[in-house]
């Protein structure tokens, strides 16, 4: 596959993947206000502090509320890790390869950049929830082409690698931020609203459903470990490192290359380290210190794969 | 089968209540390709006549929407302004196709095959031994100051004789229905994916009236394309690999580009994605380089080779043009054909066709003033409010004056260009183009269209796909059809012999 396709395909793939993140995180976030009578904890300021892009979010709005965080993270078009941005730019990667992906890949593409791009007109949205689980059942429905009508040759790899290494990166960004923001609520354990926090968490991921039927109870213990080290459920940390590793040993072993690159190297490697740390180890060393060396790690895998296939 | 006959006469008034979409249609003196000067269905549209006053007046318009919107969902639009902005426009389309009989059909074939054969014999002279020249047949001079001739290009031998692989040629109907050849397009024409989108989603949308008209298929397009490609390839290579060069996502075309590509199933490739080592054209892909054999190539002849053509050129691939020259990569098409484009050599296709043939031109060329000649330009300079006067060497509707619809200001203009640089004018009269019923609002009325077909030539195997992009002036009374001046297109039907299989390979 050419060099350049793989990366185009690898990008978009992350970027829609960034895109339904970000409606995830919104939508459980604009439900959960309305649910919670009185404001115990600003849902909003993580939301911008889990994009790491809080200082541009401050000097072009200032305080975090409910428009504002959703204006940004859903429609700026200047922010460029904005839904709308990451769709445009996905659609502009899909546009260049269109000829590697199926026709059907393409047009729900196209559909998806143009729902949120015509809902980005409307002075205020209707209902959030509702909108945001239309970009939900729009990701997904896209993911669902890509498996069901493309070969899963190298380039649905890349895809596959795209997307996972993304999830991992924002399963894990938004864990740590709310985390922190709820943990000096100890005390609050066993309350409703605790509860309620904790479980609009596991939704922001579609886990609470698989939560519940493991653990029936909220347990911040057992919700830390759902995150990190579930290993079946598709959208934790240790399922998406798991993935992104075989992936990345199919490109290999398709290819004519004798050494898997360093970006195969590494994912093995923290595959395994994971799949040897336990919980209480985590919390023990410092969720935050886990979590931002974890990403330290992830960007390393990122420049492996420019260097490796991109280059 | 359906029968041709089966389907009813024309204008039935059975079905419907109230009045009928052709109601009041007026052909206006002009040549109406679907209805007589008396309002009455030409044989071979006489299903698509019949469908269209059945149709209750409101459906029509919702169809045509519905088209559009199946357009907007594929993607297949152009930006207005920039998409920071966000708006886009899907290319417009009108539902009423455009429908060629049978009888018509087959001496177009005819005759763009003739062309094609005696073009390609053309640009193999004309960059060899040039005898058409020494001949006398073509003035020594309009080659000497042809811009599109490559000097570069010079005993050049492409396999078979072919130059020219992919054409696409325009034709236009006059007010007695009779056909001419308006342009030779050599170089990398474009359109041929609207043809086959367009035939896609107007599937969908009439599918009876198909059958009834017995509508030849162009689904096939892509899968002939690819043969006649990897046909191309050196003939001890076995599984040849084919490519599709393309300047890149911003090229207007980029579409098609990528369109063909997915259909033929083959890499879509850019300049920066091959390199050249060791007497062979390679792409970079994530496993290291891999060969490439064929290269459909929709990148300008100049901006091929930076090594021999524009040095600034970013689109091409640095030292292509040594390894093509050694016979190790086939292009399509040869560089160096945008010579035949040339206005000016379009007016002696005639005397190429009798010259290297021995035959006479099948399809006539429109009469062609040519300005370099001194009885010529005088004509032309008297007369310039009734003719149209084109530049040489511009496409897209651009340096061209239509005479009786300019100011006396853009008539005083070109006449002076033409005085300045005779050599790069010609003048023709103006056409009175025939006109297809197309959707105007909620009405139907007449406008002009052009048609462009699309010939493959891989050698003595020359196919004619049997459609064709027909563009067509949405304007009122405008003869400009490119969609760049406010043109959209339509569906283009070809209706089958009678007796014969519509999807019958010929």
């Amino acid at each position: 596959m050419l060099s350049r396709v793989a990366e185009s395909i690898y990008w978009m793939s992350r970027q829609v993947e960034r895109a339904e993140n970000l409606a995830r995180f919104l939508e459980v976030t604009h439900d959960l206000t309305i649910d919670q009578q009185r404001q115990f904890v600003d849902p909003w300021e993580p939301l911008i502090r889990a994009t790491a892009d809080d200082k541009q979010f401050a000097e072009r709005y200032g305080k975090p509320d409910a428009k504002s965080v959703t204006n940004f993270l859903a429609f700026d078009r200047e922010y460029s890790n904005s839904m709308l941005s990451c769709l445009h730019h996905a659609r502009e990667n899909a546009r260049s390869v269109r000829e590697t992906l199926s026709s059907e890949v393409f047009e729900q593409l196209n559909s998806f950049y143009h729902f949120v791009k015509d809902a980005s007109r409307q002075p205020t949205l209707e209902s959030p929830s509702k909108f945001f689980d239309a970009v939900r059942q729009h990701a997904l429905l896209w993911s669902g082409i890509i498996d069901g009508t493309m070969s899963h040759d190298t380039g649905w790899h890349f895809i596959n690698v795209g997307r996972l290494l993304e999830r991992a990166d924002k399963t894990s960004r938004i864990l740590d931020v709310k985390y922190f923001n709820l943990l000096p609520r100890i005390d609050d354990v066993g309350t409703a609203v605790d509860d309620m926090q904790w479980s609009a968490l596991l939704l922001a991921i579609s886990g609470f459903e698989a939560y519940r039927r493991d653990h029936h109870m909220i347990d911040i213990e057992k919700v830390v470990e759902f995150f990190l080290f579930n290993p079946i459920f598709p959208r934790s940390v240790l399922f998406c490192v798991a993935g992104t590793d075989w992936s990345l040993r199919e490109i290999h072993e398709d290819s004519n290359l004798k050494e898997p690159g360093s970006a195969k190297t590494q994912i093995s490697k923290l595959r395994h380290r994971l799949s040897n740390t336990s919980v209480k180890e985590v919390i023990a060393g410092g969720m935050h210190e886990f979590v931002d060396h974890f990403q330290t790690e992830l960007n390393q895998i990122g420049s492996g794969m420019n260097e490796d296939f991109f280059n | 089968m359906v029968n041709q006959s089966q389907s009813g006469p024309s204008q039935s008034q059975s079905q419907s209540s109230g009045p009928m979409l052709l109601d009041g249609y007026q052909c206006e003196g002009f040549f109406d390709e679907l209805l007589d000067q008396s309002g009455h269905a030409r044989p071979e549209g006489e299903a698509l006549v019949d469908l269209l006053n059945r149709l209750q007046r409101g459906e029509l318009v919702e169809r045509q929407k519905a088209i559009e919107r199946s357009l907007y969902r594929m993607g297949i639009t152009f930006t207005v302004y920039s998409d920071s902005a966000g708006t886009e426009k899907i290319m417009p389309f009108d539902v009423i196709p455009r429908i060629v009989s049978s009888i018509l059909w087959r001496h177009i074939d005819a005759g763009l095959k003739q062309r094609i054969k005696a073009l390609n014999c053309f640009l193999d002279d004309i960059y060899n031994e040039q005898a058409i020249v020494k001949d006398g047949v073509l003035p020594k001079e309009l080659i000497d100051s042809a811009a599109t001739f490559l000097p570069q290009c010079k005993g050049l031998k492409p396999p078979r004789g072919v130059w020219c692989h992919i054409t696409g040629t325009d034709l236009v109907r006059d007010d007695s229905g009779a056909v001419y050849v308006l342009e030779d397009n050599l170089r990398c024409p474009s359109g041929v994916s609207y043809v086959l989108q367009n035939r896609m989603v107007m599937k969908k949308n009439f599918p009876q009236v198909f059958e009834a008209s017995q509508v030849r298929p162009v689904f096939d397009y892509p899968a002939r394309l690819y043969q006649m490609l990897r046909s191309l390839a050196r003939d001890d290579i076995a599984e040849p690999t084919v490519a599709v060069l393309t300047p890149g996502v911003y090229n207007s075309a980029y579409y098609e580009h990528s369109y063909l590509a997915q259909q033929m199933g083959v890499q879509l490739v850019e300049g920066r994605d091959l390199v050249v080592e060791k007497g062979y054209v390679y792409m970079r892909t994530t496993d290291g380089l891999q060969r490439v054999d064929v290269i459909y190539r929709r990148v300008d002849d100049t901006f091929l080779d930076p090594t021999v053509f524009r040095k600034d050129s970013v689109l091409g691939v640095a030292g292509i043009m040594d390894v093509y020259r050694a016979g190790n990569v086939a292009l399509a098409n040869a560089p160096g054909t945008g010579v035949a484009d040339d206005k000016v050599i379009y007016a002696y296709v005639p005397d190429m066709i009798r010259y290297y043939l021995g035959e006479e031109q099948i399809l006539a060329n429109v009469p062609t003033y040519v300005c370099l000649r001194d009885e010529d330009r005088k004509y032309v300079l008297s007369n310039i409010d009734k003719l149209v006067v084109k530049a040489a060497n511009e496409s897209g509707g651009y340096g061209i004056l239509i005479g009786p619809h300019a100011t006396p200001e853009e008539r005083a203009e070109f006449a002076s260009a033409v005085e300045k640089n005779p050599r790069n004018y010609i003048a023709q009269p103006t056409l009175s183009l025939s006109r297809v019923p197309t959707v105007v609002g909620d009405k139907i009325e007449g406008r002009h269209v052009d048609l462009r077909p699309y010939i493959l030539c891989g050698g003595d195997d020359i196919w004619v796909l049997p459609g064709g992009l027909t563009r067509v002036a949405l304007k009122k009374g405008s003869l400009v059809v490119n969609s760049s001046q406010g043109g959209g297109s339509k569906d283009t039907w070809v209706i089958a012999d009678y007796g014969q299989d519509p999807s019958k390979r010929t």
